[in-house]
């Protein structure tokens, strides 16, 4: 991703590396929005949202994320996933149909740098359940550039 | 090229049992932050949805910005209705449109 | 039964050097989570090169060659190649024989179609232990690329074995040093967010210690090739893997 792609070039500046310009990057402020979005006036609430990811992170190109949901599969609308210091907070949305087999899902996520990231579940009665995880993302040492 | 793209579900299942299927597809995602070595952008390119539907009926759909990573993977859950067709469906930026079935028997 | 004590210590010690295999795959290294990623196919970004590889053997190479026959041939490149009178890595070979029998233009190093047979050919000699060709045509490059090993290069004026032998499983910034054995290629890579040769790899890390990377196919990459392969004889051929 992008940012960590930018350290890099500053820690390579002068040899000849790939220069990136850092777009602007998502804040705490532009997930709270996103977050507004997805729960469509309803406040989130903490609970029921089981979000599993690494707490530490070798490369955050590609980090497995899984969102279960504690509701029968019927009750629950949506599943979202944001983060806090990506370029854009949303990750993606799920809807479950009528023939969705389990609240839950998984995926491969980009992540930028360190920072939050939330699983939301809107259920069928219009509530909206949230979890957050802090993730740390290394920077390999060996770059190509 | 062509279009590479797994789709992993069990051949059979009970009716009404629940089974996991996993998509995969090839495809850079491209954000449209990065450059290439001449310091032009690289374009936007993306998935931005996939749909699946068993026998025409919905099962899960989901809308895929660029923090989803490159070679997009995707697991969810059926509830096995009955013998019949899932059939995910992917589109994208650029006319970008694939789609895989698999045949699932209900025992 | 009891042994005299000289020959029960000597048993030991055989004992202790067989177990003690100080040889570890990049795998050892990583994270469960990337761990969880190479280990199940359903999940392997890799496989999808592998499903596209599979579909070219089919199309192309099955009038001449059998798939299941395939098996145990990645284990066995880099080799010697008689008829170019040079070392050959298996990419290589798939191009040569597209050159000579199919008569159809090779696939450049890299490209998607390339990878996807080598990750294909890869695949079907999983599990199976290196076992570089007992050649001694291949001794002049697995010469060379032992001393390639021990030559510092770039701007960061570092050798491969600085890294890989001498501090192999310290930390270099926030990373564990692997001992770059090439068990697990072509890889999907996590940094380049899609699939890679050895020599991709190798070329990377010229670039990471700021040196003019070698020419893709040039005697020194096939040499390290060769020397590496030799270097990890034995080990357990993982392919694909998947690497941060």
């Amino acid at each position: 991703m992008n940012a960590t792609t930018t350290r890099r070039s500053l820690l390579l500046a002068g040899a000849g590396a790939l220069l990136v310009v850092r777009p602007a990057a998502a804040t705490p402020e532009a997930m709270r929005a996103a977050i507004g979005r997805f729960a469509g006036g309803a406040t989130p609430r903490d609970g029921r949202v089981q979000l599993t990811i690494a707490e530490l992170v070798e490369n955050g190109n590609t980090v497995p994320v899984e969102v279960t949901v504690d509701a029968p599969v019927d009750q629950v609308r949506r599943i979202a996933l944001v983060t806090e210091h990506n370029p854009s907070p949303e990750v993606a949305v799920f809807t479950l149909g009528p023939l969705a087999g389990r609240a839950a899902v998984a995926t491969r996520m980009r992540l930028a740098t360190s920072g939050g990231v939330v699983a939301l579940a809107q259920l069928a009665d219009g509530s909206v359940w949230q979890q957050r995880v802090d993730v740390l993302v290394t920077l390999a040492a060996c770059v190509e550039g | 090229m062509s279009v590479r793209a797994l789709l992993h579900a069990p051949a059979s299942a009970r009716r009404g049992e629940v089974v996991e299927i996993r998509a995969l597809i090839a495809h850079p995602m491209e954000t449209g932050h990065r450059r290439d070595s001449e310091g032009r952008l690289l374009p936007r390119d993306l998935v931005r949805t996939l749909e699946a539907r068993f026998d025409g009926e919905l099962v899960f759909a989901a809308e895929l910005h660029a923090a989803v990573a490159a070679n997009p993977y995707l697991a969810f859950h059926l509830r096995l209705p009955a013998s019949g067709l899932l059939t995910v469906r992917w589109a994208g930026d650029r006319g970008f449109a694939h789609a895989e079935s698999v045949r699932i028997e209900a025992t | 039964m009891k042994l005299p004590g000289a020959l029960a210590a000597a048993l030991a010690l055989i004992a202790s050097l067989a177990q003690a295999e100080p040889r570890r795959s990049g795998f050892d290294d990583m994270s469960p989570a990337v761990q969880a990623l190479q280990r199940d196919d359903t999940q392997n970004p890799a496989m999808l090169w592998v499903a596209d590889g599979q579909r070219r053997f089919a199309a192309d190479c099955a009038t001449c060659h059998d798939a299941g026959a395939m098996r145990g041939v990645a284990a066995r490149y880099p080799a010697f190649d008689g008829a170019a009178g040079r070392v050959i890595n298996l990419a290589g070979r798939v191009n040569a024989c597209r050159e000579r029998h199919l008569k159809r233009p090779r696939w450049a190093p890299g490209s998607d179609e390339l990878l996807a047979m080598e990750t294909y050919l890869g695949h079907l000699s999983r599990g199976l232990p290196i076992a570089p060709p007992a050649d001694a045509r291949l001794a002049p490059a697995r010469e060379l690329g032992a001393r390639l090993w021990r030559q510092r290069l770039g701007q960061l004026d570092l050798s491969c074995a600085q890294c890989h032998d001498a501090h192999a499983g310290r930390r270099l910034g926030g990373s564990l040093i692997p001992q770059g054995h090439p068990t697990a290629y072509p890889i999907y890579r996590l940094e380049w967010q899609g699939v890679g040769s050895l020599q991709r790899r190798l070329r990377g890390c010229q670039v990471g210690v700021r040196a003019e990377p070698w020419d893709w196919d040039s005697d020194e990459l096939l040499a390290l090739e060769a020397f590496l392969m030799q270097r990890a004889a034995g080990m357990a051929l993982e392919t694909p893997g998947v690497r941060p």
